[in-house]
């Protein structure tokens, strides 16, 4: 016969457990509602379409959103080939316990665990004090300030480097479901290694390839700190025209009016809305990985 | 062609997974336009034999191969030996039957493609006599365009061939080509290569016994890595010398 404090324990475990899953099902509700009701209402075409007005406290974002698509264009651009020919490199090439991969693998996954701030200050420390001011003293002779101070490149650059682990983890993953016997069926024909990696191992891999990009923008979309110091601005009047001007982004946007606006409070509601594109635009991106990276899996059961 | 009759010899061909030998000393020559069969239980290294004929074991990290395979009496293994070219003329059909996500047409294509034959009308005819040798092009010649993926087993088996054909080799590995088919589909795969032997040198790996029976001319017990007897087909399945041989095609063990 169990006694009374065994039975109640044996209660209270699941219990306990159940509350603790509940609290964070609580948590997102809560912060997605209050995001939803606070911004829902400012919402507009002219919110989306719109520059900001009367000093922040009134007009649109587009130039924020604008600012932000092109961010993770130009990332996409230079971080996705890089991360699908490092992947190549590391599931095709090196040799599993080479000494050289296992340097690869091990700089991938210390480059995904550093926080973002500190790829920030590198982006300020390398791409712009040592690379922008060497090419104004090229370019130049140093007397015009071009490339020696923040833009959009040099944030996506760095915003590259932050996403690197997550492209070159996923196309990973999609080369090795890959079948072996296809791979074997084209070396047998007569092909080359890279003719076999390029006719039929990246044919196969391409929605892995997709995966890792979208997770990428992702990624890129919702970070604040890399851009910090690296490219974005409080306010412009008007949208970048080239890779060495500044830009508006979302993420920094809703820093800059909870914290640095003259009057909060007037800004609520675009703060609100301004939460909510981001919330619906990483979200979107999230979810058509999660089901790009679903299919690939039951390929790769098959 | 070669000068001693045999179109591939293997002198003490061995070859060790890290530390597991999988093929110790095996010697064995190839007739051309013959078919020999490679018999013997799981894992007594046929299949292993049969994949560095093209050096298919290269890619596998541990593997280390010693000896001579002797194809047109070029040792394969020799530093100066280009794989891709062995490849074209020892072309492999392997067990599960793996045409790419791609069309039936581009799926035969594929080899004459990669040798930089990209002339529309010379595909097409590559792609029918091709078809045609694999007697397939009956079945398939109206849609040409679906996916290889989209056809049955035994006709995924058959467009396999058709595609090793495609390129022109002068041998055919195949590794248990018929184990995945039903009856009537493995039937057919028999009948092609009793008809292919003619213009090639066939050699197949089966564990099917009457499939060995019906299909070769030669046949080689395997058991443990070595080659415990190797005669024709005939004396093999009714008077073998060895006792092994004997318990093993009667069906006493593997």
């Amino acid at each position: 016969m169990k006694t009374l404090r065994q039975k109640l324990f044996g209660l209270s475990v699941p219990a306990l457990s159940a509350l603790c899953a509940f609290v964070i099902v609580l948590m997102v509700l809560l912060i997605i509602g209050d995001i939803v009701l606070g911004g829902w209402g400012t919402l507009s075409w002219e919110f989306l379409s719109g520059v900001p007005k009367e000093g922040m406290t009134a007009g649109g974002i587009y130039p924020a959103i604008f600012g932000t698509f092109l961010l993770v264009v130009i990332m996409s651009i230079v971080g996705v080939p890089i991360g699908t020919i490092t992947a190549i490199y590391l599931s095709e090439y090196a040799s599993q316990r080479s000494i050289l991969a296992r340097v690869v693998r091990f700089a991938v996954n210390t480059l995904a665990g550093v926080p973002a701030i500190v790829f920030g200050l590198f982006g300020l420390g390398f791409f712009i004090q040592f690379v922008g001011i060497r090419m104004d003293q090229v370019l130049t002779g140093g007397v015009q300030l071009k490339w020696g101070q923040p833009n959009i490149l040099w944030a996506s650059l760095t915003m590259a480097l932050l996403t690197l682990p997550v492209v070159i983890v996923s196309v990973e993953e999609a080369i090795r479901a890959v079948p072996r016997e296809l791979r074997e069926a084209s070396l047998a024909l007569g092909a080359t290694k890279w003719e076999t990696i390029r006719k039929v191992v990246l044919p196969n891999s391409i929605t892995g390839i997709l995966t890792g990009a979208i997770l990428a923008v992702s990624r890129g979309a919702g970070e604040v700190a890399p851009i910090l110091f690296t490219g974005a601005a409080y306010f412009l009047p008007k949208l970048p025209g080239s890779l060495s001007d500044q830009f508006m982004e979302l993420g920094y946007h809703i820093y800059i009016m909870s914290t640095q606006s003259p009057d909060v409070e007037a800004t609520r509601g675009i703060q609100y809305a301004t939460t909510l594109v981001l919330l619906v635009l990483t979200f979107t991106l999230n979810f058509a990985a999660v089901f790009l990276r679903y299919r690939i899996r039951m390929k790769s059961i098959r | 062609m070669n000068t001693n009759g045999y179109k591939i010899r293997t002198i003490n061909l061995s070859l060790s997974y890290g530390s597991k030998l999988a093929l110790n000393e095996v010697s064995l020559d190839i007739k051309p336009n013959h078919v020999t069969a490679l018999i013997g239980p799981s894992g007594c290294g046929k299949s292993t034999f049969l994949r560095a004929l093209n050096r298919m074991n290269d890619l596998i990290d541990d593997a280390r191969t010693s000896g001579e395979v002797l194809v047109d009496n070029i040792n394969v293994y020799r530093d100066d030996v280009d794989v891709v070219e062995l490849r074209k003329k020892v072309g492999m059909i392997f067990q599960k039957s793996n045409p790419f996500p791609k069309s039936i047409y581009d799926n035969v294509a594929y080899g004459p493609r990669i040798n930089g034959i990209h002339d529309t009308k010379t595909l097409a005819e590559i792609v029918e006599s091709s078809l045609e040798r694999a007697a397939l092009w009956d079945e398939v010649k109206d849609d040409l365009k679906k996916s290889g993926l989209a056809l049955s087993g035994g006709q995924q088996q058959r467009l396999c061939i058709a595609r090793a054909l495609a390129v022109n080799p002068e041998v055919l590995l195949m590794d248990e080509p018929a184990s995945a088919l039903d009856p009537i589909a493995t039937a057919k795969i028999e009948e092609l290569i009793y008809e292919l032997k003619s213009n090639y040198t066939i050699v197949i790996v089966t564990h099917n016994m009457q499939q060995a029976a019906r299909v070769s001319d030669l046949t080689a017990f395997f058991y443990l890595g070595k080659i415990i007897e190797f005669n024709d087909t005939k004396t093999i399945f009714t008077s073998p010398k060895e006792k092994q041989t004997e318990d093993y095609v009667t069906g006493r063990f593997g």
